[in-house]
């Protein structure tokens, strides 16, 4: 079969094997899977609020699916896209209460700027470890992804605390908001999904026409091969963490300045692993991220309904799990496919 | 100045190694768990969906029979089987067995959480279901200073010990420790003998269920009696780093493990401190102790530390 | 009465036929070789012998009987035992445990190691086998290593020992040595199989001869009614010209030379021990040595793979020490390795990006920090046209090529350079005849050129060929510089086990 028919396939498989599987436990606990898709379906895209509600949920996992896949077209393992998110954020949050007097034009770029560095150099810190001493990018960037959410939860309930309640920080000024796109009824859909897509096409044309894009991907492939043709392996792997940190930082920023306006705890609230599984189903590739965190933007949006009769939300968890399971191993998916083709 | 003797007053305090020892203690089942798999070959950051999910199945089952060794048993028998799907994505299917391993605990993640509503009626935190008493050893509790540490204590203490002593005996003393060890450094090699290199590493992975199960449950019944969702809290990958700096070898793993346990405890017994007064605000800054200790010694360890040559690679026969 | 009968075996792997009905029958108590060029199909052969492949057709029969043999441990229960051409070792076990691994001896729940390392030391004596039991491999030379193999087999008790081409790591003096141990096993009943495909040991060894071409038998040979021509014959389909000719050609001024140079392995070892030596412009200098003696450390060196510890490295009398390996490129060195899969190609990538490598961020290439696919695609071509790169795609993934074919995209894309020195390791590893004539005339192109080459390289008959000065290198150490028409190779030889020039004179 042709490789790039099976690069597409199998993640669909997966999703649809996924599907199968949390059909059986929807049964398990009792409750009618038709009803709960149904619940699903009608929460995600069920009217002109749902739709939007899903669009804006897509935005930040486009972003920190890129993130993620970024890094490993790269050879690293970003399992920090969440930290980086919330340094990001935090930070930029800091900065931009105080950005009141600066015209949009220029508050709106430096917000940005501010987050995107942020998650850049915190994700640097693992792509430093990595390159100097060898310790995993995954065990690093996991202890910096808990360091990041005390550091968070210091903050906004220690120096940054305004108000009673759940902890937050203050709100950012006016002219740091995202224009917005569309408002449907309470919701307002801001421009974040075009910086998403912008980000997308970035990393499209970063791997597949620049040198930069070159060495990462010699890097990530063969580190000894890409020694010898003169590229510095230590240099590009802190370049890839920070493009990747860069990244998921940028997806902090469309939620603090088109969603939030203010740092909150739920605001990455598991998106930077969601990124992990964006990445994998996306196969790595922009227009595939972008679909694939459609998808889970959808599920995500939709579990709430879902939730309502019934069906925990946590099924969404266990459906991504059970993909990513499957396209790590991909070959269970493909010799599924190759023995249901043989007994056609 | 206070500071300093604040901190003499927690070193000298019994209570600081009573808890270094119980916060050590899921560590030390844990970073077990990590060497039987990666001695083998197979690298396995499950462990914290196994720690989670074992922490659950003990609190149900425990609920269920009202009895917690009922409970401590299910959470090994769950932790064998997640720790099975492992092997079997990665040692049969030859999968990428750290992104596997993401699956895993995401599954545990999902599924707990899934299963709260269910089962106790509401999401969070299950109510007390009840737990396993500590163990007072007559005469060792008498001894000043060392029977407040190890005289009355959870029994989960003593059987880590007891399971590093085991494991150790295991992987260094007996053949099917000597195969292990051969099959993370040179499963071809140990094939041309006629070791089974997949039977071998599953049974490699399947212990390291058995002991990140029993973590989990320790973590539950074995500490505070029920269950909260995510509670094990990033300790999987603790266990991790405490397996590295223990250069893969059990009793290494050990002391690494009560390095991080003595870690947590400082920060626990200088938080209560009444001569410094530490605001509840400043908390979080204090959780954020064993993390950034972990970074260290990971940083800084790493290449000091024999990894298995064959860890992470999936052994692949040909024809 | 045959030990061994392998008839009409039939092994295929996607897109080869290794073995095409090969029928092969060992006598009891003989040394048997069978030789091939790379390829030829002996290694696979054997290991559907050891149970490792399983064929699929064919019979095998073990003293008469017809078995099926499913994996190692039914090849070791009939007294099969292999020594692997690539060893089967646990680097970090000990000697008497690698030995007994597999077939522990247990004392209770415990394994014995008190009686392992009894048993080991027996058949050590036993055999003239000299090991150090509580030595851990890693820790131990190859030769021992070699020793510690034969030890495994005869352990499990075997009768019939492979030996797959066991003399490609020795040197002529350690051959002698194995030679002396394979006489031994053969008095004392055994039955060796001895894969090679060096004619002179071949012939000096064995007591009868299989020879494979493509998969195919195309010769069995008494020794002693064969010669090497007519063995070579039946390997390669026609006669071979055993050496290139090479044109006299007088070298020019120094290129590169280094001074005093240590370099520490990655076990922080002194690997290369102040080592000094120079390259002319057209000329062609050869390091001969045993795999390990710091030659792979020396060429990392040289080529800024590896820092050094001290010495200097001069570049047409520029110090170059400590520059990178773009700097050193830039400065119109180019380098073939020794490992074409560890540093030469990413196999991921596509062929024009491999061709490109090392050059990839300059014109024509990229135009500041942009690729220019075009003129990517038009060298590409070109290259893989001049060099005759099969298939000629341009597109083809770097991994997906021959192994010959992936060393002619290495060798074309570091010629291609206009390189003012060139390093070349290893060139003609596991490459068939024609490739290894192909590569053999660019380098001797590159010579008449002007260019200074550095050769490295563990096969004396290539050292020979193409050298016009001969280093010898020991433990990290030059043993005396040799020019190829004024010694022999029983002279290299004797360097390469550590006498100095002086004393391998004396003989």
């Amino acid at each position: 079969m042709n490789k790039k028919v099976m690069a597409i396939l199998v993640p669909v498989v997966s999703v649809l094997i996924a599907l199968a599987i949390s059909t059986v436990i929807i049964l398990l606990i009792g409750k009618n899977p038709i009803d709960a898709y149904g619940a699903l379906i009608k929460g995600s895209f069920g009217s002109k609020q749902a739709i939007a509600d899903t669009v804006i949920k897509t935005t930040p996992l486009i972003l920190t699916g890129l993130a993620v896949g970024f890094g490993f077209r790269a050879g690293v393992f970003n399992i920090g896209a969440e930290g980086q998110m919330v340094m990001g954020a935090l930070i930029a949050a800091t900065f931009a209460s105080n950005f009141g007097s600066l015209p949009p034009l220029l508050a709106i770029p430096l917000t940005i700027l501010i987050a995107m560095s942020v998650g850049a150099g915190y994700a640097a810190i693992a792509g430093f470890l990595k390159a100097k001493t060898g310790a995993h990018e995954v065990v690093t960037t996991i202890m910096l992804n808990w360091i990041a959410t005390y550091f968070a939860s210091y903050m906004v309930t220690g120096p940054l605390k305004v108000g009673s309640g759940t902890p937050k920080s203050p709100e950012i000024s006016d002219s740091c908001q995202l224009p917005v796109l569309m408002k449907v009824g309470a919701i307002e859909m801001s421009a974040g999904i075009i910086i998403a897509i912008i980000a997308a096409i970035f990393m499209y044309i970063l791997l597949n026409k620049t040198t930069t894009g070159y060495e990462v991907k010699a890097v990530g492939f063969n580190p000894y091969a890409a020694e010898y043709g003169g590229i510095s392996v230590g240099k590009n792997i802190v370049l890839a963490m920070a493009i990747s940190g860069a990244l998921a930082g940028l997806a902090g920023a469309t939620e603090l300045m088109g969603v939030h306006h203010r740092f909150l705890g739920e605001l990455s609230g598991g998106k930077g692993f969601d990124g992990i599984s964006i990445a994998l189903i996306g196969q790595n590739n922009p227009i595939g991220i972008i679909f694939a965190a459609f998808l889970i933007g959808a599920l995500r949006t939709g579990s709430n309904e879902m939730q309502f009769i019934g069906v925990p939300k946590h099924m969404v968890m266990i459906i991504q799990g059970i993909v990513i399971f499957l396209v790590a191993a991909d070959r269970i998916v493909r010799t599924i496919m190759i023995r249901k083709r043989v007994e056609k | 100045m206070r500071v300093l003797e604040a901190i003499f007053l927690v070193f000298i305090n019994p209570l600081f190694y009573k808890i270094t020892l119980t916060a050590a203690t899921p560590l030390i089942f844990a970073s077990l768990g990590g060497v039987y798999s990666e001695i083998t070959g197979v690298v396995n950051i499950a462990l914290e969906g196994i720690m989670l999910l074992g922490a659950f199945t003990s609190v149900v089952f425990t609920w269920l029979t009202g009895n917690v060794w009922i409970g401590v048993f299910m959470a090994v028998v769950s932790g064998v089987a997640l720790a099975w799907f492992h092997a079997w994505g990665s040692i049969k299917w030859a999968g990428n067995q750290v992104v596997l391993g993401t699956a895993l605990i995401l599954i545990a993640q999902g599924i707990t959480g899934f299963l709260m509503e269910p089962i106790f009626g509401k999401p969070g935190q299950t109510d007390f279901v009840g737990k396993v008493e500590e163990l007072r050893i007559p005469g060792l509790a008498d001894i000043p200073f060392l029977g407040k540490i190890i005289g009355e204590t959870s029994p989960f203490v003593y059987m880590a010990f007891a399971a590093v002593a085991f494991s150790w005996w295991l992987i260094y003393k007996t053949k099917l420790g000597l195969r292990m060890r051969s099959v993370g450094e040179n499963p071809e090699a140990a094939d041309t003998l006629g070791i089974n290199v997949y039977g071998i590493r599953y049974f490699g992975v399947l212990m390291s269920g058995v002991w990140a199960g029993l973590a989990g449950a320790y973590l539950s019944v074995g500490e505070v009696g029920h269950f909260r969702e995510l509670m094990s809290g990033g300790r999987g990958f603790i266990a991790l780093a405490a397996m590295i700096l223990g250069n893969y070898n059990p009793v290494g793993a050990m002391l690494a493990s009560l390095l991080f346990g003595a870690s947590s405890a400082f920060a626990n017994q200088m938080q209560s401190s009444s001569l410094i007064h530490v605001s509840a605000t400043v908390k979080p800054l204090f959780d954020m102790i064993p993390f950034i200790l972990t970074i260290i010694v990971v940083a800084g360890f790493v290449g000091k530390s024999h990894v298995p040559k064959a860890d992470g690679v999936p052994y692949e026969k040909e024809a | 009465m045959y030990a061994v009968e392998m008839v009409n075996i039939v092994k295929r792997f996607p897109g080869v036929l290794a073995n095409d009905h090969v029928t092969v029958r060992v006598k009891k108590g003989e040394i048997h070789a069978i030789v091939g060029e790379n390829g030829a199909g002996k290694s696979t052969l054997m290991n559907q012998l050891y149970g490792l492949y399983h064929p699929d057709e064919g019979e095998i029969f073990i003293n008469g009987e017809k078995v099926v043999i499913r994996g190692p441990k039914d090849a070791i229960k009939l007294g099969i035992g292999m020594v692997h051409q690539h060893f089967m070792l646990v680097d970090t076990l000990t000697v008497a445990e690698n030995v007994v691994l597999g077939s522990e001896p247990v004392k209770g729940l415990n394994f014995d190691m008190k009686k392992a390392r009894q048993e080991v030391k027996e058949l050590s004596e036993k055999y003239g086998l000299f090991v150090d039991v509580d030595a851990k491999i890693e820790d131990i030379p190859v030769g021992m290593q070699q020793r510690v193999e034969i030890i495994k087999t005869l352990y499990r008790g075997a009768n019939i020992i492979i030996l797959d081409e066991p003399t490609a790591v020795l040197t002529p003096q350690e051959v002698e040595e194995l030679f002396e141990i394979m006489r031994k096993l053969k008095n004392d009943g055994k039955t060796i199989l001895f894969i090679s495909h060096k004619l002179h040991e071949v012939m000096e060894i064995s007591n009868r001869i299989t020879v494979m071409r493509l998969g195919k038998v195309t010769g069995e040979l008494e020794t002693s009614k064969t010669n090497p021509k007519e063995i070579a014959r039946h390997m390669v389909g026609r006669d071979v010209v055993l050496r290139v000719s090479k044109e006299p050609h007088e070298p020019k001024d120094v290129i590169f030379e280094i001074k005093d140079l240590v370099v520490k392995d990655n076990r922080g070892l002194t690997a290369v021990n102040d080592v000094s030596f120079n390259v002319r412009k057209g000329e062609i200098v050869g390091i001969a040595g045993v795999a390990g003696n710091g030659q792979t450390e020396l060429v990392e060196a040289i080529t800024g793979l590896r820092k050094i510890e001290s010495g200097h490295i001069y570049f047409e009398g520029k110090e170059v020490a400590g520059f990178t390996p773009r700097q050193l490129r830039e400065l119109g060195m180019s380098h073939i390795p020794e490992d074409r899969l560890k540093h030469g190609l990413i196999e991921e990538f596509e062929a024009y990006y491999n061709i490109i490598l090392g050059q990839h961020y300059r014109n024509p290439f990229a135009n500041g920090a942009f690729l220019n696919h075009n003129n990517i695609f038009k060298y590409s071509e070109d290259l893989m046209e001049e060099f005759d790169v099969r298939p000629r795609k341009i597109d083809h993934l770097g991994g997906n090529f021959s192994g010959g074919n992936q060393q002619k995209l290495v060798v074309g894309r570091e010629i291609r350079t206009n390189p003012k020195f060139l390093v070349v390791a290893q060139p003609t590893r596991g490459l068939d005849v024609g490739a290894i004539e192909f590569i053999h005339k660019q380098i001797l192109k590159m010579r008449s050129l002007d260019v200074g080459i550095l050769l490295i390289s563990m096969e004396l008959e290539e050292i020979f060929s193409l050298s016009d000065r001969i280093l010898v290198m020991y433990e990290g150490e030059i043993m005396g510089e040799v020019k190829p028409e004024e010694t022999t190779i029983e002279e290299v030889g004797l360097m390469m086990t550590g006498h100095r020039i002086e004393e391998a004179r004396r003989g």
